[in-house]
């Protein structure tokens, strides 16, 4: 049996029903925000934990040049040392053909027999490598999927300079490649880099690293100090090359999801928290307006007995209803959206099993932040029935307390009769017009946070593929040519100039601190490739030295003028110290660049050419891409332009996808204040407003008072919004992944698109209050006792 | 010129009570040290003029307002500084109101205006039982917008009622209605007062209405002018005005 409260209170809600109905959008679309959200973050969350234990995760990695299998017992000894992994880990390089690229990759061992004691791999097809067989192995899924290679197959991979064909018996994933990314982000997109597992005596000496390794796992028994440990290690592998040891913090992979979930983490609370503001500011001046309308009735409760707590309890249950409705349609959307939104994932993170799932506990803080939300929303209004005197129910609501209403002022004379009621009304209310000023601008920010990302690749890759690369075809070779086969390219047919870049892997450290990178070998004359400066600006290529990204500057915490260690990754792995030149401008990964005649000091004058640029007659480009595809030392034949291009194609359409969903919680958050405000203007003016029709002004004239607070509102909004949300993307940016730096750039476009998605937002709930006012029944306004 | 009323024992007493409302510099004394007593079973009718301090006085003993000075006593219990939870209860359990203007819930049909009183009470009637009392059984579900004022406030007498009310306040309950209309309401408050034994006051601005009181109590600004015992009552039908 529902109480005759209860009936008020489903009546009430009938009649503010498009009021129930956009605020409850807005609480639904936070909830579904955090629902989805949460549930991503904890199923990655636990999704990685199960990954690491089950697989076993190293928490100590260590490499060194070559050391011998004795050491590993050395290792096993050291205090707080629990399992030691051994191994060896070299680069390899994959031609391609077949339509792919030719691609980056790395060789890992795995033990001929036992089961691997940690970085266990999760075969997902197929079997392990025989381990008498010495062309088997087993590859990274994600690249085999990207590479559309199957168990079976047989690819062609350069093993320390020499061609191999190597059969692939399975396809896996390990915990240390859940995202593996090879060199330059832009080129390498997520999965191009490959890893083979092949067993360790079949490899082993292909790199002669028989009886020995190069790459060392190592876990801590409880209680151990971390630091403490990485020093013991690099102190028994230093004589053997030891690279500095990490911790798992450190590792690539690790460190990807890590600011993943760290940014998801930051989404979760801030998406929640923007919604459930507007939502609670929205049931302030909902309720604040039911409230005082309802004066007498909530007096006349009063009178009869109700008590304060009976009749707060009654309004907060308004309240209530109304975000419990949108909690309710919020859980269901993003339980639905959990699986999609990790899909999101799959191109980047690779995990066995990646499936959302949704805790009860989420749920409960969900609805629990609802009814704060509720219970904030309400606060104001219930302090004012609580406040509400019993004895007002005998008399007549007072009418509202305009200042400064008789004669008129120069305002007037700028706007007119209905512009001075427009700002009357404003000027009695200002908090209200504020808020909403500030729940719009939240509006505009959004859409411009969502589509920043966007705008700020595309600014990069203008820079990349506009600034810096000016050839028209880059030319991957699968060895290193000499100088003299570069007249060969140049004398193609539609090839006007070429120019050759060396291309070396080095290492390069500088006190405690290193990197792997590559350092380019620039020809002395020079006009296909530019460097950039911090500014943007185009710069010359200092006389000597090494000129590094400004990121790899950072990292090494090195400036011009001083001198790092660079050291050759290849053969010999000689050592050479090379002063800092310059710093440029490199938005995406870290490398250095020198003189190519610089670098004979490394190859010992042998100039050994991996790259190779062209400057192509328009036209011939086709013809000129078809015959270097038939060249065998060429690996890849690519020009900025299609890349370019297919790189938009590829991420056109989520980027499209993902702008189009925030213009629509935008767009919720727009309509549901601009249209809760024009519905309170119209139920505070409904009298004003039907005895000016009555006295004889037109609809139009009198929408304009009611239209014209909102335009108001808008118009304030916006730019505050575009602030708003400049700030936040640089905010945003303030994060700092390892090897990749976006540029905080929001396009002309960005602006407009979240202008004008608010002012069609906003026109639309004006119309449907407009519509409203149409209907207005002048007699019935006008009986009732105000 | 007090007349002392033999019938019944004291249900709700006003000793010298003032009220005076602040408004900026101004004060207003709206009432000033008023003594009266409303005893069981009497029907007491409040004359005055408009501003005299009548709904003033009304909403203090109803337990609706707090006098400035002075105490109110109901029966044995000191109503004087109670909290708002105190007086809550008084007026759930003893006190039905009739206000000037109606007051009806416009989200609540008859039935529901009734019920909602009817839910918190002690010993309630049906709401149809207390509608059928004031002749309303058949428009039980029509809601106050489709009633007329007369009705309207028939539907809040009913409402007062419903909960078999110790004392029944009404303030001007026939101000807003027609003649005819206003004495289908007055006969209704007679029948309530006879039959069910109801203490009822009754402010009105008609001094005829006096006619059917068991006594009469004048105010003049913010006093009591007199205080009468009607020796001879009339029937409501039989007032005019
Ligand atoms: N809330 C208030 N604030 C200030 N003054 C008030 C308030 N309520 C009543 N008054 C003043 O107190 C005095 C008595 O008012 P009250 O309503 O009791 O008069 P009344 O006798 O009921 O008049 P009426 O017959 O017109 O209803 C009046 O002067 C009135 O202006
Ligand atoms: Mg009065």
């Amino acid at each position: 049996m529902v109480s005759a409260l209860d009936r008020k209170l489903l009546r009430d809600l009938g009649q503010v029903r498009g009021q129930v109905l956009t605020i409850c959008l807005v609480v639904a679309t936070g909830i579904t925000g955090f629902i989805a959200m949460q549930g991503a973050y904890q199923t990655l969350q636990q999704t990685r934990a199960d990954y690491y234990r089950e697989y076993r995760f190293p928490e100590v990695f260590a490499s060194a040049r070559r050391a011998p299998n004795r050491v590993i017992d050395e290792l096993r000894t050291l205090p707080g040392v629990s399992l030691v992994a051994t191994r060896v880990v070299e680069p390899v390089l994959l031609p391609g053909g077949n339509g792919n690229r030719p691609a980056s990759g790395q060789i890992v061992t795995i033990s001929d027999h036992e089961r691997q004691p940690l970085n266990r791999i999760h075969l997902t097809r197929g079997r392990l490598p025989d381990p008498v067989r010495s062309d088997e192995a087993v590859l990274l899924e994600h690249y085999a999927e990207t590479h559309d290679i199957h168990v079976g197959d047989h690819i062609p991979v350069v093993i320390n300079g020499t061609l191999q064909n190597l059969h692939i018996t399975g396809l896996g994933m390990s915990p240390e490649f859940v995202l593996v990314v090879g060199g330059d982000m832009l080129s390498s997109t997520p999965g191009s880099h490959a890893v083979l597992w092949m067993r360790y005596s079949s490899i082993a000496p292909a790199f002669d690293m028989d009886g020995a390794f190069n790459d060392i796992a190592i876990t801590l028994q409880p209680g151990a100090s971390t630091g403490a440990v990485l020093s013991a290690v690099d102190r028994v592998l230093d004589p053997y090359g030891g690279f500095p040891a990490f911790a798992r913090n450190k590792h690539t992979s690790d460190h990807f999801i890590e600011s993943e979930l760290a940014g998801l983490q930051a989404q979760v609370t801030i998406i929640p928290l923007i919604f459930l503001s507007v939502a609670a500011f929205l049931l302030n001046t909902v309720l604040g307006r039911i409230v005082e309308l309802q004066r007498p009735q909530v007096a006349t409760l009063k009178a009869v007995g109700y008590s304060n707590a009976s009749i707060g309890l009654h309004f907060l249950k308004l309240v209530s209803v109304i975000v419990l409705l949108g909690a309710a349609l919020g859980i269901t959307l993003g339980a639905a959206l959990g699986d999609p939104l990790l899909s999101l994932y799959r191109p980047y993170f690779r995990f066995p099993d990646l499936k959302a799932e949704l805790q009860p506990i989420t749920v409960v803080i969900s609805i629990a932040i609802s009814f704060l939300a509720a219970a904030v929303g309400a606060f104001v209004s219930v302090r004012k029935i609580v406040a509400l005197a019993p004895a007002e129910a005998m008399r007549p609501a007072a009418p509202p307390n305009y200042r400064g209403g008789g004669a008129a002022t120069w305002t007037e004379y700028l706007v007119g009769p209905a512009g001075q009621m427009v700002l009357r009304e404003v000027t009695r209310r200002p908090g209200r017009v504020i808020a909403s000023v500030i729940g719009i601008s939240l509006a505009v920010a959004i859409m411009i946070i969502g589509r920043f990302a966007s705008d700020s690749i595309g600014h990069l890759l203008d820079l990349q593929y506009g600034r810096v690369m000016q050839e028209d075809i880059t030319v991957a070779l699968s060895d290193p040519i000499p100088a003299a086969d570069i007249d060969t390219f140049a004398a193609m047919p539609g090839v006007r100039h070429v120019e050759a870049i060396n291309e070396l892997p080095v290492r390069i450290s500088y006190g405690s601190r290193s990197r792997d990178v590559a350092v380019q070998g620039w020809p002395e004359e020079r006009r296909l490739r530019r460097l950039l400066n911090r500014d943007g600006a185009a710069m010359m290529m200092p006389s000597r030295g090494v000129v590094l990204s400004d990121i790899l500057a950072e990292r090494l915490m090195v400036s011009v003028g001083d001198t790092v260690d660079i050291e050759m990754m290849r053969g010999d792995r000689r050592t050479v110290q090379v002063a800092v030149s310059g710093v440029v401008r490199d938005m995406i990964g870290m490398q250095g660049y020198m003189r190519s005649a610089d670098m004979f000091v490394f190859t010992d004058g042998i100039e050994t050419i991996t790259t190779l640029l062209l400057d192509v007659r328009p036209g011939a480009i086709a013809a000129v891409e078809d015959r270097l595809r038939d060249i065998p030392s060429v690996a890849g034949v690519s020009s900025p332009a299609e890349a370019r291009t297919n790189f938009e194609e590829q991420q056109g359409g989520m980027m499209l996808g993902m702008s189009l969903v925030l213009a629509f919680f935008a767009s919720i958050i727009a309509i549901g204040i601009v249209y809760n405000n024009a519905r309170i203007v119209l139920s505070t003016r409904r009298r004003d407003l039907a005895s000016m029709r009555v006295l004889g002004f037109r609809r139009s004239e009198i929408s304009t008072v009611l239209l014209g607070e909102l335009a108001l509102q808008v118009v304030c909004a916006l730019p505050l919004g575009m602030w708003l949300g400049k700030q936040a993307t640089s905010a945003l940016l303030a994060t700092d992944p390892e090897n990749f730096r976006m540029p905080a750039v929001i396009s002309l476009q960005t602006y407009v698109f979240a202008a004008l998605v608010t002012v069609i937002a906003a026109a639309i709930s004006g119309f449907l209050v407009r519509r409203k006012l149409d209907s207005l029944d002048l007699i019935a306004v006008l009986k009732t006792r105000s | 010129m007090t007349a002392r009323p033999e019938s019944g024992e004291e249900v709700l007493r006003a000793i010298n009570v003032s009220k005076i409302y602040r408004m900026g510099d101004v004060d207003v004394h709206a009432v000033r040290g008023v003594t009266v007593s409303l005893h069981a079973g009497e029907l007491m009718v409040l004359v005055g003029a408009s501003g005299s301090g009548k709904s003033t006085l009304l909403n203090i003993i109803g337990g609706l307002d707090t006098a400035t000075s002075g105490r109110v006593m109901y029966r044995d219990q000191d109503l004087t500084h109670a909290t708002d939870r105190v007086l809550t209860n008084f007026r759930r359990d003893h006190v039905g109101f009739v206000f000037q203007f109606y007051n009806l819930i416009p989200s609540l049909t008859a039935r529901e205006n009734v019920a909602l009183v009817t839910e918190i009470a002690q010993n309630p009637m049906t709401p149809e039982a207390a509608l059928d009392v004031v002749a309303l059984g058949d428009r039980m579900d029509h809601f106050p917008a489709q009633l007329s004022g007369g009705e309207q406030q028939r539907v809040a007498i009913a409402r007062a009622i419903a909960k078999r009310p110790e004392i029944l306040l009404c303030d001007e309950p026939t101000g807003a209605l027609d003649f005819k209309t206003g004495v289908r309401v007055l006969e209704v408050l007679e029948r309530i007062n006879h039959e069910l034994g109801t203490t009822t006051a009754v402010i009105t601005h008609n001094a005829p209405i006096s006619a059917m009181a068991t006594r009469v109590v004048t105010m003049t600004d913010g006093r009591l002018q007199s205080d009468v015992r009607n020796t001879n009552i009339r029937k409501a039908i039989e007032i005019e005005w």
